[in-house]
């Protein structure tokens, strides 16, 4: 997000500056075409419930790419999601499966993925670790601990309204959507608006830029990086939460190797790992890039070693092009 | 030896070179001059670093020659020695050496050749003992200077072609460096030398030729141009008067500091600064200036000694954040290590310390933020497309203005600033002069450092000299001159100790 207003801007640079945003949304929506033709049935691909089936499978994969989207624009990076999603799924199926209110099991998630950011972010400022190894050696520690609270097996959960938060058809026809769905939305829209809008957001871009800079002009980077670290977490709890719903049942093993889904979701959407670039719409476009590429992959019934070789060969590519167009 | 007839090139609608002769022979030093933006780097680059002109010849020998790579170049006896320097931080001395052209059997390094070799070419550098088997990282910033020029040697180089080499040397290492220099010279190598300073120039170079605006437009011996001939060309109109006049009168004390002492070099110093005045650091590198600015503005801890502020306040434990809400403004030396962010907006840099006064309860007014920036650019004569435009993207000179309009937009009381004229051209120095003094004028203390004294001399009220650690001297300006400073800065006994 720059302060630009469109009007203050000579022509060419409006016009490079919506080039750069819009390029992976044509991309989408080359992707989302093409197979629509591809698959030869167009109104099936583009259907009401096709497309609610991409919303509720990206959902999990969006709201932890928020979170991600905020700590890469600092610079960081964190290869816990998948482990600490499944950390926050199963600690909330404890609480209800203890009989406790959905409302605690939500907290509990929550705070599980705040609190797992919270060491990251400690790992990180006070022990002077990088993020990539801090966060290596969190990816482990919350598996083992996923598995340890569900005595490595899976944990059933009473039905409750939390199951209804990621289904592909909603219950109430008005929802349209699932409530998750809805959820990752407003959560957009606050994250874009923290980011864009806020001191605390424009700190971030510049902690990622220079953290040095940012430093002597009387910051402190390192309690940035804690709340974002910690912010993060929680939505990374969320997400397990959703991940959770959808399953309706506590996985310990679930959502292994889905950092890596999140972390191209952001990249594809135009951050850069090094810091100080990216956004919520990108992040998002990236999200459902891929969604509509599995989506895709599985309804051409290919195999899916043809998905997995195909979204990695679209991430470098993704990036490469952006190096092109940043030249 | 290398000449260049009518070079031409030009990026987008951008003309960075608009005709550009010159002539540069063996055993001869050649300065090239220009402002920032001239198009002095782009030469270099079509010279020796494998960008292709759009027309015009370079010839070597009175050969036409075009290098496609900077490794061709040095095979074709041309290096490039880079205002940043381009080594390889975590590699060996000898390593960073013959990169690329180690001596070695069917792939396998010849490790006693290479030693060897290595040993003879920092055997023309004696006097600063660097060993073969040192890693780069450990050394100072001349010595990975040196390395880089025998790293050309290395590679038999015949044409030399130096950019701002002594933009990150402290007088004493280059002194050195010019005296290697005419020794290399003397050896029959031909050197094309760019650098901002006349001062250096004359000492080194023989003959020049002035770039303005992608054209070479005058060259001749240096000897018979004036300082103020050279400026006019570079710039292309009489710079009548570099430093401003100034008139405010000293008031009330606003930064103090007694005894102070730091673990990263600073022994002693103690200071007044009042509000309207500009006071001066002198010294030679690693004398404690740095250290002094970084410790009053909070960023080294102080260990002895206290700081006060406006208003008589202790700050001595005070943080950065603490200092700024005091009044204090600080400008680093490191442009681009520490003081900008440079992927993001003029504004963003420019606001960066002030953005809660331009937000309420957390949330950024984007119009005040963009307002604000435009007033400080517009009062300042920042040259940018607008205020979102990337600061990375501005001319160093440009840059520097907008490090300096963020203490402005702070309101900063006290600015701490640390070479703030670093490899800028003098164009914009004039106008950072002026920045800088109606900050002071506006009823701000300054205190600032520079490695180039007649900068001091006609910028500053009062200049102080560091030693060792130690500021052991304090005078008016007008009572110094550069001998006096360069005698006191090499730590010999100071006639009269004022602190």
């Amino acid at each position: 997000m720059t302060v630009a207003t469109a009007s203050a801007l000579p022509q060419n640079v409006a016009w490079r500056a919506w080039a750069k945003r819009l390029g992976p949304v044509i991309a989408l929506l080359v992707v989302v075409f093409a197979f629509a033709f591809a698959t030869g049935a167009p109104d099936r691909y583009l259907s009401v419930h096709n497309l609610r089936v991409v919303l509720a499978q990206t959902v999990t994969v969006g709201v932890a790419a928020l979170g991600m989207t905020m700590i890469v624009i600092t610079g960081g990076i964190d290869l816990s999601v998948g482990s600490v999603i499944a950390l926050a799924g199963v600690t909330a199926a404890r609480v209800l499966h203890a009989g406790a209110s959905p409302l605690l099991a939500v907290v509990a998630a929550l705070g599980m993925g705040a609190f797992v950011g919270l060491l990251n972010a400690a790992a990180i400022t006070r022990l002077k670790v990088i993020p990539f190894v801090a966060t290596l050696g969190s990816l482990g520690a919350a598996r083992g601990m996923a598995k340890w609270f569900a005595n490595e097996q899976t944990v059933e959960i009473p039905p409750t309204w939390l199951n209804e938060l990621a289904v592909t058809v909603p219950r109430q026809a008005a929802w349209l959507v699932a409530p998750g769905v809805w959820i990752a939305a407003v959560l957009s829209i606050c994250v874009f608006l923290l980011l864009g809008r806020t001191v605390f957001g424009r700190h971030l871009y510049a902690v990622g830029s220079n953290e040095a800079a940012a430093k002597a002009c009387g910051l402190s980077p390192n309690r940035i990086k804690l709340l974002v670290y910690s912010l993060a977490g929680a939505f990374f709890g969320l997400a397990g939460l959703l991940q959770m719903s959808r399953l309706r049942q506590g996985d310990p093993t679930v959502a292994s190797g889905v950092e890596l889904d999140v972390i191209a979701a952001v990249v594809i959407g135009g951050a850069s790992l090094s810091g100080g670039q990216g956004g919520v719409a990108g992040s998002l476009v990236g999200a459902l890039l891929m969604a509509f590429l599995r989506n895709g992959s599985q309804q051409m019934g290919w195999p899916t070693y043809v998905q997995e070789t195909m979204i990695g060969v679209i991430i470098v590519f993704a990036v490469a092009l952006d190096r092109v167009r940043r030249r | 030896m290398l000449a260049v007839r009518d070079l031409q090139k030009s990026f987008g609608a951008t003309r960075a070179l608009a005709g550009v002769t010159l002539n540069v022979q063996a055993g001869q030093v050649l300065a090239l001059l220009g402002e920032n933006g001239a198009g002095k780097s782009t030469l270099m680059n079509v010279v020796a670093a494998g960008l292709a002109p759009d027309a015009g010849q370079v010839l070597m020998n009175g050969n036409v020659v075009h290098f496609a790579s900077p490794s061709e170049a040095r095979q074709g006896g041309v290096a490039l020695i880079h205002q940043e320097l381009l080594l390889c931080p975590h590699l060996s001395v000898q390593e960073n050496l013959l990169l690329g052209l180690e001596s070695r059997r069917l792939g396998v390094l010849n490790a006693a050749q290479n030693r060897a070799r290595a040993v003879e070419l920092l055997s023309r550098f004696p006097h600063l003992h660097i060993r073969p088997e040192q890693k780069v990282s450990d050394l100072s910033v001349a010595a990975r200077q040196v390395i880089e020029i025998a790293r050309a040697l290395a590679a038999n180089a015949q044409v030399l072609l130096m950019d701002e080499p002594t933009s990150s040397l402290g007088v004493e290492d280059s002194q050195r460096l010019h005296t290697l220099v005419k020794e290399l010279s003397a050896q029959g190598k031909a050197i094309i030398y760019i650098s901002h300073f006349l001062e250096d120039v004359r000492q080194v170079a023989s003959h020049y030729t002035v770039l303005r605006d992608g054209a070479s437009v005058a060259h001749g011996a240096l000897a018979d141009a004036t300082d103020a001939q050279l400026v006019a060309h570079m710039v292309g109109r009489d710079v009548t008067q570099l430093f401003p006049t100034r008139s405010a009168m000293p008031g009330d004390v606003l930064l103090s500091c007694e005894n102070l002492a730091t673990k990263q070099g600073l022994a002693s110093a103690s200071l007044q600064v009042r509000a309207g005045e500009i006071v001066g650091l002198a010294g030679l590198m690693g004398a404690g200036r740095t250290e002094l600015i970084r410790a009053l503005a909070g960023l080294d801890p102080v260990v002895q000694g206290n700081v006060g502020g406006p208003n008589a306040q202790t700050l001595t434990h005070a943080g950065v954040a603490a200092r700024m809400a005091a009044g204090f403004g600080f400008l680093s030396e490191d442009r681009k290590g520490e003081g900008l962010a440079l992927n993001l907006s003029i504004a963003d840099n420019t606001t960066l310390p002030s953005l809660p006064r331009l937000a309420r309860r957390g949330w950024l007014s984007l119009t005040k933020q963009w307002d604000a920036t435009a007033m400080q650019m517009q009062s300042f004569g920042v040259k940018a497309r607008s205020p979102a435009q990337p600061v990375g993207q501005l001319s160093g000179g440009n840059q520097q203005k907008v490090a300096l309009a963020r203490l402005a937009q702070q309101n900063a009381k006290v600015w701490l600033l640390d070479e703030p004229t670093r490899g800028v051209d003098i164009g914009s120095k004039a106008q950072l002069y002026d920045m800088i003094a109606r900050a002071a004028d506006a009823g701000a203390a300054v205190l600032l450092t520079s490695s180039y004294i007649p900068e001091l001399l006609g910028l500053c009220d009062r200049i102080g000299v560091m030693s060792k650690g130690r500021l052991v001297l304090m005078r008016d300006a007008r009572e110094l001159d550069a001998h006096e400073i360069l005698h006191a800065a090499l730590g010999a006994p100071a006639k009269e100790n004022l602190t």
